[in-house]
Formats: structure tokens, C-alpha cells, sequence
């Protein structure tokens, strides 16, 4: 048994030199998680904070102006210009050059005196589907406030029930809180499945593998001794862009260090045991990558990182629980976020040890009996 | 361009182009690649938030609640469910089974009918920011129309002293494919274009054929071109496709001329080739040259293109950031030219700035490549 944990030592020690023995490679494993979780944490937003908008505004009355106001001066406009002719407002949305032209019409505020229903349009650019949706949100907030506040003043009737929405965890829908955490899962997927695709594939290349193959070692040594080192680096790199996560971008850590860290180690396994699943079916290096490449598009898009698993097709749903992101992600959410416990996170922590020990049982299968 | 250099470069296209067609792999990855990764991106990638489970926790049934529940049940965005009692929802919300509550106190009917506020308690689950807002957007449009319903019914004249009338231009409907399908289309042509030369160049080292070349008489910038002429053709070839697929299959309106579109992906389909080609000529180690393709081409191109988030709500240091990813500039021109037409100064203001970008690739690229070996 210990010459076994030797051997297995041995082999992870062999690997992890392997891998940090050459500069760039050690570069390349350090900066670009780093640049990347800079980059993308700021730029994975879907809060809306720089509309612009132009105002059409043919109506010189009071409430129009005062309507005006409101909307350029919320936090989320930013005024481009007052138009003065209709003409104006085609060339602006076409060229992007403002997402929504407000447009009140002359008898805008003859209209709201007398009790009739004034009509504001609002001219929105729907290149963008979600912008276009989401600023209609905001638009009608301002609107609805408006509403209230003049029914109230004009002793108006108000309405006879109102809508009080309170989001939970996440009182203020700061989508970074969605996003940073989601980006820890996924930079710590493409690390590991890249230092583990090429693992086996290295040594096929440079014909070493065989000679791995008629030393002592049993397959699952070989096996163990692949996994470790990309474990370990997974696992610092993971922390790493979780310590981030909390200190750098203050996403609230309300949950259980050890709920979060159970299903980090699942995931990392799961991403090893792909990783080294492409590796032994690749020949060279070149297929390794490919074929790392090959599933982490998939898996990233088809994660749930950015678009609702909930949003696509039962056949895609599907083929979504063979991708151990989509567990990772809902645990790291749940922890970060919910606080959520062991119990309720149990659905999620063993279709990840599923899909680790079915990878690795191949991988150590394919390393037999895939010799050429 | 001289006859010898004619002939040379004849023959490293010629020799590129059976390499083609005998080693399918390329045609693999501009063929297949592609339409694997649009069929299920196009059909899984969606922002349009359905089915949205909602629960739905009346606490005094009458035929007041029942009007509004209708309006939920009767709306297409979501699937509701019932709770007698609010602590069930809360714990059912907690647990991920519902994404919303809908709260009625028992004491919503008498309010509602002496005219006081009844209010309607919503929850939603907030950890999916986006999902979140739009839900709230349509549960207030749930209540507008029921609220309208029920005034009417009851001989009152609801009156709403403005009312936002909302005007989508180019994508009326608001569905999320027709703005996301283009971006993809930009995101699969990154990947294909910088994957095709990546692995040729390094193909030729690889099997040593690179030393056989540099004994010709081919100069390299003879051998650049030879092997990017054809992989253009195969990526254009790519390109068609997906086109086509977005047109017939996903329904995506094509609004802009064929012209202006096969020029835009021209001028992509290069730069995304020389990208491929630098990065094969910069890291001739593998594992260096796929950790940058991945940096370099994917993630960018899925984050910071403006693909799924919108550019001008990022921070300003990362805005000047995404001006240097060209997958920026393919995703606003497939965008405009899908959806809107022909919008010429966003068309030229994009392909100038790829131009540039294409022009630097390919003289780093020229320069970092050395007729010798190391």
C-alpha cells in the first residue's frame, strides 16, 4: 500500500513539473484567469445604468416638462438631445446612437388636465431584445410613479389594489451578484479541463505513455497520479476567484464555506474526469485541445451561466444534465447567495459524482485499451 | 504580381486545397462545427423568460381572487401553481421550485370592495437579476389588465393619467432569437476562423513539412496567402450556412442587401483567420497557443461583443477594452443588417475599424513569421 501511494506521488509530483517547468505555460495558467475575472466581472452585466434617450417633446405644458425631468433625471437615462422634428427621430435608433426616443404629443398635457389618458410613446431599439424589454421596465416605473403622484394631487381616484414586488436575496437585482459567482464556476472549468486535457496527450505524443504503461503502475495509479495535479490546480485557482468574488466585488457570501467547497471538489472531479477522457482518446495534443475545446463551448453556453436553463427546449434541458456547470453554477448561487444548506443542495451534489466516477472509470479504461 | 510568383502561389493553393479535401478535419470544423453549434445554441440560447412557475397562495377564495388568478392562469409566461398557505410558498421559493409568489391575504376582497389599497404581495426570486426583472414586468402587466377587467365590471371608469405606449422598432415581437442568433453566428465564424488556420500552421510543424516548404523557392508571404485563400473559401462556405439557417430555421428576418452581408463576413472571415494564424505563428507550445485561442477568441467574443451584454452599461475602462475584440464589430454589423437593413454609417463605421484591426493582425503575423527554423 505505501509503495502505491509512492508510486502515485511520484507520478502527481512528475505532472505538476510538467506543467509548471515551462514559463509560458505557468504564465499562461496565472494571468489569464486573473485578466479575465477583472475583465468579465465588470463587463457581465444586464443592469441597465446608461440608457440613452432623446426627447420629442411637442407639448410646452407643465406636466410634459415635468415628465421629462423625471425620465432624465432617473439614474439609468442619460439625456442625448431634444429633438425638434420627427424626422430626427429615424436616423438617431437607426444608428444607435440612443436606445429609446420619448415622444409627447401636443395635447399631452390637455389631455392629462382634462382626464383624459395622455399617451407618451416611447420609440425603443429592439436590435437588443433583453435592453428593449428591461428599459421598458424601467420607463414604466417612472411612468407608474408619475401616475400616482398626479391622481394623488388631482384628488384623482387611485386604483383599488396595487402590486408590491419584493425580490428576495437579491433585494436590489444586482446582476454581478448572478454573474461573479457564475464565473467562478466557469474559469475554473476551463482551467482544469485544459490542464487535464493535455495531460494524457502530452505523453502519447512523445511516446512516453507506453513506457508509463509497462512500469509498475496499475491503471487507476496512473489515473490518480493525472488527476491530482489538475485537482490541485483547480482547486487554488477556484479559491482564488472566490476570495475575489467576496472581497473584491462584494458579492454577499451568506451560506456555508463547506456546502460551497463539497460541491467545488465534486465539479473539479467531474471536469478531471472529462478532461482526462478527451486526453486519452486524443493521439496528440492538437486533438486534446480540440476536443476540450469541443465541450467547454457547449458547456459554457448551455450552462445557465448567461441564459435560463429554464428558457430552452426539453431536448436541450435534457442533454444540460451531463454538464456538471449546470450543478456547480445552481450551488454556487444557492451558497453565495440563499445560503443554502447541505439537504437542499444534495439534488445537485450527486449528478456531479455521477458523472466523476462514470469520466474517470473511462478514462482509465480508454488508457488500456486505446494503444496505437 | 509576376508569372513566377503567379505559379507559386497557384501551387501552395492548389497543394492547400487537396490537403483540404483529403484530411476531412477542416471541413469538419467549418461544416460541422457550425452547424451543430447554431442548432443548439440557436434553439437553446433564449432570454425570453417562459414558463415562469408562480405560486400562487389565495387565502380567502372568492370571485374576486378568482378574476386575478384567471389572468395569471390565462397568460402565456407563466405556469402556476396553488398553496393554501403562504408558509408552503415561501418554503417551495426557498427550494427552487417556484421562481415567484403571488400573495392574496385573506381581508384582498374586502379591501378591494370598500376602495382602500389591496395590496397583492409578490415575491420573486431575485438571484437571476435578469429572469427577475422581466418577471416583475409581467406581473405588472397582469395586473393592469386584470385591474382594467375588473373596473369595467363594476360600472368604474379606471382612469390612467399616462400611459407609456411602447414602440419596438425592428424586432416588434421582442424575441430574444432574432437579436441573439446574429451574435451567434459572430461568436461560431470567431471560433471556426481562428480554429482552421490555427491548426494548419501548426500541422506543418508538427509533421515537418514547414522545413520542406522553406527549401522552395515560396517566399512566406507566398505561403500566408496560399494557405489563407483556401480556409476563406471554407469558412465563407461556413458562413453560408448559417445564414441560411438563421433565415429558414430560426425565422431570424434578413432585412439588409446579400451584398453588404457577404462583404461584412469577407472581412470578418479574414480577420478571425488572421487571428488563428498569429496565434499558431506566437505559440508554437499547444498548450500555450489553445489556452490563448480560448482567452483570445471565445471568451471575448461571448462576453465582451455585445453578443448577449449590452457594451454601453459596461464600466468605461472595460468599454475601451472591448473596442480592441473585432468580434464586436462583426456582432453589430450581423445585427443592424439582420434586423434593421442597410444602415450604412453603422456598416462602414464597423467595417473601417475591422479593416484596421486586419491590417495590424496580418503585418504582426507577416513580421513574426521567419522563413527559419529555431
Amino acid at each position: 500500500m505505501r509503495l502505491v501511494l509512492q508510486r502515485i506521488l511520484a507520478l502527481a509530483i512528475k505532472e505538476l513539473l510538467a506543467i509548471l517547468k515551462d514559463k509560458r505555460s505557468r504564465v499562461v495558467l496565472v494571468a489569464p484567469p486573473i485578466l479575465q475575472l477583472m475583465v468579465f466581472g465588470y463587463a457581465a452585466t444586464f443592469d441597465l445604468n446608461d440608457i440613452t434617450v432623446a426627447v420629442f417633446n411637442e407639448d410646452r405644458g407643465g406636466p410634459a416638462r415635468d415628465l421629462v425631468a423625471r425620465v432624465i433625471g432617473s439614474p439609468n437615462f442619460h439625456l442625448y438631445a431634444y429633438l425638434e422634428h420627427e424626422g430626427e427621430i429615424e436616423p438617431l435608433i437607426d444608428r444607435k446612437e440612443v436606445m429609446v426616443v420619448l415622444r409627447l404629443g401636443p395635447n399631452f398635457s390637455d389631455d392629462l388636465l382634462s382626464g383624459r389618458s395622455a399617451k407618451a410613446q416611447a420609440i425603443i431599439d429592439g436590435r437588443n431584445s433583453n435592453t428593449a424589454l428591461l428599459l421598458q421596465g424601467y420607463l414604466r416605473r417612472i411612468v407608474s410613479d408619475f401616475n400616482q403622484q398626479w391622481a394623488q394631487a388631482h384628488s384623482q381616484p387611485t386604483p383599488p389594489s396595487t402590486v408590491r414586488i419584493r425580490p428576495w436575496f437579491n433585494s436590489n437585482l444586482v446582476s454581478r451578484w448572478f454573474i461573479v459567482p457564475g464565473i467562478a464556476g466557469l474559469l475554473t472549468l476551463v482551467i482544469t479541463t485544459i490542464v487535464t486535457s493535455l495531460s494524457v496527450a502530452r505523453e502519447r505524443e512523445a511516446g512516453t505513455f507506453d513506457q508509463l504503461l509497462v512500469t509498475p503502475m496499475r491503471p487507476f495509479e496512473i489515473l490518480i497520479g493525472k488527476a491530482l495535479p489538475s485537482i490541485l490546480i483547480g482547486s487554488i485557482e477556484g479559491s482564488f476567484i472566490l476570495f475575489m468574488a467576496v472581497f473584491w466585488f462584494e458579492v454577499p457570501f451568506r451560506g456555508d464555506l463547506g456546502a460551497l467547497y463539497l460541491g467545488m471538489f465534486l465539479f473539479i472531479l467531474s471536469a478531471v474526469g472529462i478532461g482526462l477522457m478527451i486526453s486519452s482518446l486524443a493521439v496528440t495534443q492538437q486533438q486534446g485541445m480540440l476536443g476540450a475545446f469541443l465541450f467547454l463551448v457547449p458547456a459554457v453556453i448551455l450552462s445557465g451561466f448567461a441564459t435560463p436553463i429554464a428558457n430552452m427546449p426539453e431536448v436541450v434541458q435534457t442533454l444540460t444534465y451531463a454538464n456538471p456547470l449546470r450543478y456547480f453554477l445552481i450551488i454556487l448561487r444557492s451558497v453565495f447567495l440563499e445560503g443554502t444548506s447541505y439537504q437542499v443542495l444534495l439534488p445537485y451534489y450527486w449528478p456531479m459524482l455521477i458523472i466523476a466516477i462514470a469520466t474517470l472509470t473511462l478514462a482509465g479504461w480508454l488508457f488500456r485499451h486505446r494503444m496505437n | 504580381m509576376s508569372a513566377a510568383q503567379r505559379r507559386r502561389l497557384k501551387a501552395m493553393i492548389r497543394k492547400e486545397s487537396l490537403q483540404i479535401l483529403r484530411d476531412l478535419s477542416s471541413i469538419a470544423i467549418a461544416f460541422v462545427m457550425p452547424l451543430l453549434l447554431l442548432l443548439l445554441f440557436g434553439y437553446g440560447v433564449s432570454l425570453d423568460a417562459r414558463h415562469i412557475r408562480l405560486a400562487l397562495v389565495v387565502e380567502q377564495p372568492d370571485a374576486n381572487t378568482a378574476g386575478l388568478t384567471g389572468a395569471f392562469r390565462q397568460s402565456e409566461y407563466f405556469d402556476p401553481v396553488d398553496y393554501r398557505h403562504i408558509k408552503n410558498a415561501e418554503e417551495a421559493l426557498v427550494s427552487h421550485e417556484v421562481d415567484g409568489i403571488v400573495w392574496l391575504r385573506s381581508n384582498f376582497s374586502d379591501l378591494l370592495l370598500s376602495d382602500s389599497d389591496a395590496v397583492i404581495g409578490v415575491f420573486v426570486n431575485g438571484i437571476d437579476a435578469n429572469t427577475a426583472r422581466i418577471t416583475q414586468g409581467y406581473i405588472e402587466g397582469v395586473w393592469q389588465t386584470w385591474l382594467i377587467s375588473y373596473a369595467r365590471s363594476h360600472g368604474q371608469e379606471v382612469n390612467i393619467p399616462v400611459e407609456l405606449e411602447p414602440r419596438v422598432w425592428f424586432n416588434a415581437a421582442v424575441r430574444s432569437r432574432n437579436f441573439l442568433v446574429p451574435g451567434l453566428i459572430a461568436v461560431i465564424m470567431t471560433l471556426t476562423g481562428a480554429m482552421l488556420t490555427s491548426m494548419v500552421v501548426a500541422r506543418e510543424w508538427e509533421r515537418g513539412t514547414m522545413e520542406a516548404l522553406m527549401v522552395t523557392p515560396v517566399r512566406i508571404g507566398e505561403i500566408i496567402l496560399g494557405k489563407l485563400l483556401p480556409y476563406f473559401v471554407l469558412g465563407m462556405g461556413g458562413m453560408l450556412m448559417s445564414v441560411v439557417m438563421a433565415v429558414w430555421l430560426f425565422e431570424v428576418p434578413l432585412r439588409g442587401s446579400i451584398l453588404a452581408l457577404t462583404a461584412a463576413s469577407a472581412l470578418y472571415m479574414l480577420v478571425a483567420l488572421a487571428m488563428g494564424l498569429l496565434i499558431s505563428t506566437v505559440a508554437r507550445n499547444q498548450f500555450v497557443a489553445g489556452q490563448i485561442a480560448i482567452v483570445a477568441t471565445f471568451l471575448p467574443a461571448f462576453i465582451l461583443s455585445g453578443f448577449i451584454f449590452q457594451i454601453n452599461s459596461m464600466p468605461e475602462a472595460v468599454q475601451v477594452i472591448t473596442h480592441i475584440i473585432p468580434a464586436r464589430y462583426f456582432v453589430a454589423m450581423l445585427q443592424t443588417l439582420f434586423m434593421a437593413g442597410d444602415i450604412w454609417p453603422v456598416i462602414l463605421a464597423n467595417a473601417g475599424a475591422l479593416l484596421l484591426i486586419m491590417v495590424i493582425l496580418f503585418s504582426i503575423a507577416r513580421r513574426k513569421s521567419h522563413k527559419r527554423l529555431d
